[in-house]
C-alpha cells in the first residue's frame, strides 16, 4: 500500500529547509487545522445529500435533484441559506450556556474525527490510548447537548435534553464494551496498531461470534448515539418540534445538525476501523493474484468505502423500523445489550486466552 | 503530539467561531418583540422552565456512572490479557462479578423499569 506519511514527511522536510524549525512546526498546525476543517465540512455537506437522496430512493421519490447535476449543489446551497438566516436572540435564555453549547458539541466530534485513521499513513491523533481517547472525547458531545436544552428555558428543548442525555450515556455503555472486547482481542488501543493488526485478515472474520456479536451490539448502539434511525426520539418532532434545539435558528442550529451528521461518520468510522480492517484491503487466504489486485486500491478509497457501506446500513435502519419508546428504549439497553455485551467480552477474553481465534 | 491535540481542538472552536462571524455579518436583523419569547406552538409560555424533572433519569445517570468507571478499570487489563492469561481472567472476574451483582440489585429493585 501506498503510505501516505512519504508525502507529509517530505512537506515537513521541505518547511523545515525554508525556514527556522518553530516557523515550520506552526504552518504544519495551520496546515492539519485546515485540512480537517475541509474535510469536516466536506463530509458533512456530502453526508447531507447522500441521507437526502438515500431517504428519496427507499420511499419511491427522487430527492433533491434542481440545483446542479443531480442536484449535488443542493446542500451547499442548503448551507449558505443557514448562513444568511438571522440569529434570533431568545429573551429569557442562559445567554452563556446557549452560545457555549455548539462549541462543546463541535469541538467534541472534532476530536473524535481526528482520530480516524483515514489512510496509509494519514492519521492526526495517533495516541497509544487511541480508542480510549475517542470514547472519552466523544461522551463530552452529551454536555453540549444538555447544556443547550437547559440553557433555552423551554419545556420541549428540555425534554429533549434530558431524553437525549439519557439514551446517549445509556448507549455508551454497550459501546464501551463492544470496544473494550475489541481491545482484548487486538491487545492495542492505538489506532494505527489496531490496522496493522488486522493486516492478515479483518477482526470481524477472524474474531469468531463474539467479534460478529459485538459488531451488532456496536451497530445498534452506534445508532442510538447519534440519535437516529429508530431511536430518534430525543426530535421526535411530531411531540417535540425538534427536540433540544428548538430555540436555535440559523448557523446555530447549523451546528447541532453538522455535529449529527459527522457522529454518524465518525460511528461509522469506528465500526470500520474495529471491525472491518480500517483502510485494510480485502484479502482472501491463497488468493494471491486477487491479493494483489486489491492492493492497488488505496487505502483512503478502502477506508471511505467501508465508511459508506456501513452509513448506508445506518441508513438503511431508519426507514425500516418504527420509532421506539423511551421505555423500549432503555429496556433494550439495560436488560438485552448490557448482559449480552457482558458475556460476550467473557467470551473473548476465553477465545483470547485459549487461542480459539484464527 | 500532545500540542496536536490542542490544534484539533483549536479547529473545533474556529468553525463555530468563523461561522458565527460570517453569519452575523451577513444575516438581516430585525427587532420584533414576539420574536424573543420561547416556542411554544403560539401561545405565552406559563412559569419557567427550569424546573424539577422525573428522578428516573437521575437514577440511569448513576447505573451509567458505575458502569462506566467499570468499563474505564477494565481497559488497562484488555491490553494485557494475552500475557495475564487464565490467571488475570481469575482476578478480573472478581470485580465483574461484584459489579454484575450491583446490576441484578438494581434490576430486582426495579430500577430499570420505566414507571
Amino acid at each position: 500500500m501506498f503510505d501516505f506519511s512519504v508525502i507529509t514527511q517530505w512537506i515537513d522536510n521541505l518547511l523545515r529547509s525554508w525556514m527556522p524549525g518553530g516557523w515550520a512546526l506552526f504552518i504544519e498546525f495551520v496546515l492539519v487545522g485546515v485540512a480537517l476543517l475541509l474535510l469536516y465540512a466536506l463530509i458533512a455537506l456530502a453526508l447531507i445529500y447522500i441521507e437526502r437522496k438515500v431517504c428519496a430512493f427507499f420511499q419511491c421519490r427522487l430527492g433533491p435533484n434542481r440545483v446542479g447535476p443531480y442536484g449535488l449543489i443542493q446542500s451547499v446551497a442548503d448551507m449558505f441559506k443557514m448562513l444568511i438566516k438571522e440569529l434570533i436572540d431568545i429573551k429569557h435564555t442562559d445567554k452563556f450556556l446557549f452560545n457555549l453549547a455548539p462549541y462543546i458539541v463541535i469541538a467534541s466530534s472534532m476530536l473524535a474525527f481526528g482520530c480516524l485513521p483515514f489512510g496509509n499513513g494519514l492519521i492526526v491523533l495517533d495516541y497509544n490510548i487511541g480508542i480510549f481517547f475517542i470514547m472519552a472525547v466523544s461522551s463530552i458531545g452529551v454536555l453540549g447537548i444538555l447544556l443547550a436544552g437547559w440553557a433555552s428555558n423551554n419545556k420541549f428543548t428540555l425534554i429533549g435534553a434530558m431524553r437525549s442525555g439519557s439514551q446517549m450515556i445509556s448507549y455508551e455503555l454497550s459501546i464501551g464494551l463492544s470496544f473494550l472486547t475489541m481491545v482484548i482481542f487486538a491487545g492495542t488501543m492505538q489506532t494505527s496498531g489496531i490496522v496493522e493488526a488486522q493486516t492478515s485478515g479483518w477482526f470481524i472474520f477472524r474474531g469468531h461470534v463474539p467479534a460478529i456479536v459485538a459488531f451488532i451490539i456496536y451497530l445498534v448502539a452506534g445508532t442510538a448515539e447519534t440519535n437516529r434511525g429508530p431511536f430518534d426520539l430525543p426530535e421526535a418532532e411530531s411531540e417535540l418540534t425538534a427536540g433540544y434545539h428548538t430555540e436555535y435558528s440559523g448557523i446555530h442550529f447549523g451546528f447541532f445538525y453538522l455535529a449529527e451528521y459527522l457522529n454518524l461518520f465518525i460511528v461509522s468510522g469506528i465500526a470500520t476501523l474495529l471491525f472491518l480492517g480500517g483502510w485494510m484491503p480485502f484479502h482472501i487466504g491463497g488468493w494471491e493474484a486477487f491479493n494483489h489486485i486489491m492492493d492497488f486500491i488505496p487505502s483512503v478509497i478502502w477506508f471511505f468505502g467501508k465508511v459508506f457501506v456501513v452509513m448506508f446500513i445506518i441508513m438503511w435502519f431508519k426507514w425500516t423500523f418504527p420509532r421506539l419508546r423511551i421505555d423500549q428504549l432503555l429496556r433494550l439497553e439495560w436488560k438485552y445489550l448490557v448482559p449480552i455485551s457482558l458475556v460476550n467480552l467473557l467470551l473473548m477474553v476465553l477465545v483470547v486466552i485459549f487461542g480459539l481465534h484464527f | 503530539m500532545n500540542s496536536l491535540f490542542v490544534v484539533v481542538f483549536i479547529t473545533g472552536l474556529a468553525l463555530v467561531a468563523a461561522a458565527l462571524l460570517i453569519a452575523g455579518w451577513i444575516s438581516p436583523r430585525s427587532f420584533n418583540p414576539q420574536k424573543g419569547e420561547a416556542y411554544e406552538c403560539g401561545i405565552p409560555t406559563r412559569g419557567t422552565s427550569w424546573m424539577q424533572f422525573r428522578v428516573g433519569y437521575y437514577l440511569f445517570a448513576i447505573l451509567f456512572l458505575m458502569f462506566d468507571v467499570e468499563t474505564v478499570f477494565l481497559f488497562p487489563w484488555a491490553v494485557i490479557v494475552r500475557d495475564l492469561g487464565v490467571g488475570g481472567l481469575i482476578n478480573i472476574l472478581f470485580f465483574m462479578i461484584i459489579l454484575v451483582l450491583g446490576l441484578a440489585y438494581a434490576w430486582k429493585k426495579g430500577a430499570l423499569e420505566w414507571k
